[in-house]
């Protein structure tokens, strides 16, 4: 009997730590392209016989989450699919390891990704050669509309009658503005419909994501470039207050009831539920549209319009080796697989969304899904919010004051504005830059 | 062997250590240790998340900023109206509840559980159902609203004339049964002999509630609103859940202020300033209150 037991014992023992060795855990938000992630990497697993844990984190508790844990150097996760903003913290606060080592030795080249989601996703100091992720997920703010609603015929001459131009996609905001208002309280099929379903959250950086599509594409700069860190008059010029205006008067006009607090999921919802015409949200959500639209009738997409400018707002994630992990070679062996071309186009082929030049420059790219295009297109055109160490003492007074100004109707967006470079100087100061 | 004989050559004072020791050491470590670091961190620039970089004393700056952010004070304003409103809204629902209760009928057990039930769910969960209820395309809320008086469709929560009220109206649908069981077991307490001479003095019902009831439930009633006013001062997780603090800045309590400047902008130093302010604040309140309430029993 005391033999069996120590054989038990032993084996029990053996299988733990050889578990454990082979191993890694994943991070990242808990949304369809995790899900992917998750079957494409059965491949990874079947290769390499390395098991890969996923933790996955609803989006409004993500950033909360996974900061925690980089701040008190935790070991939970080998692996952090982390948002674009968290760079300059993940790098200065030595949580990412850096790969130009790692990249030189495997010959993983960075200028096999799109340019735009290595300067978003990988470097720090922005535009730098110092690489602290491999872009993963590329993303952009975009928008999803009914196709089917656009088709009929007696809401399109009705439309062309009313604004003097087709129903179609929208060559800019004020057009968005239109048509959002044309469906606004419109009976169709016996139901009310709305306008559009648009970023409102409060709580981490949903109106910040929503009203930034707005304030870039009236050509808004966060800083001076030539001088860093000088908002006055950039941040807070005439153009900007002009889209945050803008994007205050499309929330009265054309946001359904009871959307004053809502984000990514919010926006799903009430687009699928037939309630709007319109959703803005990530490239990330189309995949699942489009496939309860198998015929392409229903949904159409298109990238965030111009206005002054074409631009749109970045989302998407590098991947980055976590600097606590104990096992680092496994999850390194990981981004060595991830970086494949041939894994990048699976990748793709599951939903997620490719940075890899082979894929994105494969001439059956643009065709392969019905938003593919306007992909391309977004990521041609991204700009992101302040990618700063300080990022989230950033994002919140814009959060909140612009959540004031849009929601609340509280003063005006030059006082929104205003209040928010105060914020962002005092950031900026305990911070030695300024 | 017995526990006299274990203890067999220890002191009474001995013994008694011995049981409130672990007690104290608990104390000491989870309350009494954090509370004197935080006062520590409260006179430097220390961030929790700026790893390697040393913190500086800096004297009295966070309390001083503390004090002369108008945005603060904001958020003490909207704090001093959530309370006002929800203690004034539980005392007299609560109290008239409990008189309700206090009489014998059919059914009067069932329909004190189901009077209970609210305050046994967690406050996360409560947000978040309140936030179906109140949803104004679909919400339950809207819908009875809607029943006795036609408004049409208005958005409790992104409304920030609504919005306060909305977390008033689902803090007392909560907690306005605690107010109402603490109340009950003061009517319980009050002898009958009493009523029965007030009856022999041919004192009117309305006398009898003035002169037996009201004092004798009162020290209950106080007890219950020092509870809640204690446990609304800090108010986080329904609010959060509800609302988020918004529309804007309309429901944001300092609570909820606090935990974003502490644990998202991981400004350590300057929010435990306003920790040790906002403890002070409730710890001064809480003493008054109970001196007060002290009084008033005594009479």
């Amino acid at each position: 009997m005391k033999k069996i037991m120590i054989l038990l014992f032993v084996s029990l023992f053996s299988f733990s730590v050889n578990s454990n060795a082979k191993s890694i855990t994943l991070g990242w938000a808990a949304w369809d392209p995790a899900n992917a992630l998750q079957e494409l990497t059965k491949e990874f697993t079947a290769e390499t016989g390395i098991e890969v844990n996923f933790e996955f984190v609803p989006w409004p508790n993500f950033a909360d989450r996974m900061l925690n844990e980089l701040n008190n150097k935790g070991k939970t996760f080998d692996l952090l699919i982390g948002d674009s903003q968290w760079i300059g913290a993940g790098a200065v606060y030595g949580h990412y390891v850096k790969l130009n080592d790692f990249f030189d030795k495997e010959g993983i080249s960075m200028s096999d990704f799109s340019p735009a989601t290595v300067y978003a996703y990988s470097t720090w100091p922005k535009g730098s050669k110092n690489y602290y992720a491999l872009p993963a997920m590329g993303d952009a703010l975009a928008w999803a509309y009914r196709k089917d609603w656009f088709d009929r015929p007696e809401l399109k001459s009705e439309f062309k009658k009313k604004h003097g131009y087709d129903l179609g996609v929208p060559a800019n905001w004020n057009q968005l503005h239109d048509m959002c208002k044309f469906f606004q309280g419109r009976e169709i099929d016996g139901q009310k419909r709305y306008g559009a379903a648009i970023n409102t959250e409060r709580g981490s950086e949903g109106i910040t994501m929503g009203v930034t599509a707005a304030m870039y594409a009236w050509g808004m700069e966060y800083e001076n470039p030539n001088k860093p860190y000088d908002m006055e008059g950039y941040f807070n010029s005439p153009q900007a207050v002009e889209a945050v205006e803008f994007y205050r008067k499309l929330y009265e006009d054309c946001a359904p009831p009871g959307h004053s607090d809502a984000y990514m999921v919010a926006n799903l919802d009430a687009y699928k539920s037939g309630q709007v015409a319109f959703q803005m949200n990530w490239y990330a959500f189309w995949p699942g549209v489009s496939k309860e639209d198998s015929d392409g009738r229903v949904s159409g997409f298109f990238a965030n319009p111009k206005q002054n400018v074409a631009a749109a707002t970045l989302g998407g994630q590098g991947i980055s080796v976590v600097k606590y992990s104990d096992k680092q070679d496994l999850a390194l062996e990981y981004i060595k697989w991830f970086a494949r071309p041939d894994v990048q186009q699976k990748w793709w082929d599951l939903g997620g969304y490719s940075c890899h030049n082979d894929v994105l420059n494969s001439p059956s790219f643009p065709t392969s899904t019905v938003y593919a295009q306007g992909f391309l297109d977004s990521m041609g055109i991204v700009k992101d919010f302040w990618q700063e160490p300080t990022f989230v003492e950033l994002m919140l007074p814009m959060q909140e004051a612009i959540h004031d100004y849009v929601v609340n109707g509280k003063g005006t967006a030059k006082e929104a504005l205003d209040k928010i470079i105060e914020e962002w100087v005092e950031v900026f100061e305990a911070d030695g830059k300024l | 062997m017995s526990v006299k004989k274990k203890f067999k050559g220890l002191s009474d004072k001995a013994v008694g250590w011995l049981f409130i020791g672990p007690t104290v050491l608990l104390l000491l470590a989870i309350n009494i240790y954090p509370l004197v670091y935080a006062i520590k961190m409260s006179f430097t620039n220390f961030y929790a998340n700026k790893i390697g970089r040393e913190p500086q004393f800096v004297g009295l700056k966070n309390y001083i900023k503390v004090l002369n952010k108008e945005a603060i004070w904001e958020k003490m304003q909207v704090t001093a109206s959530f309370m006002f409103w929800t203690l004034l809204l539980q005392a007299i629902i609560g109290l008239g509840l409990a008189l309700l209760l206090n009489r014998k009928f059919k059914g009067n057990e069932l329909l004190t559980t189901l009077i209970v039930l609210p305050m046994m769910l967690s406050p996360a969960v409560v947000g978040v159902f309140w936030t179906y209820l109140y949803n104004p395309q679909v919400g339950l809320f809207n819908y009875v609203v809607n029943f006795f008086y036609d408004l049409g469709s208005f958005d409790m929560i992104g409304s920030s004339t609504l919005a306060p009220w909305a977390i008033v109206i689902v803090d007392t649908w909560m907690w306005t049964p605690f107010t109402m069981l603490i109340c009950l077991a003061g009517l319980r307490s009050v002898p009958n002999y009493l009523y029965e001479a007030a009856e022999v003095d041919r004192a009117s019902k309305w006398q009898q509630f003035i002169y037996i009831t009201l004092p004798s439930v009162l020290p209950f009633l106080l007890l219950a609103l020092l509870f809640r006013g204690i446990e609304n001062f800090k108010m986080f997780d329904m609010v959060v859940e509800l609302t988020s603090g918004g529309p804007g800045s309309a429901t944001e309590l300092a609570s909820i202020n606090l935990k974003r400047e502490a644990f998202e902008k991981w400004k350590t130093g300057y929010s435990s300033a306003f920790a040790v302010i906002l403890f002070v604040t409730i710890f001064g309140f809480g003493n008054v209150y109970v001196k007060v309430m002290n009084k008033i029993k005594e009479r």
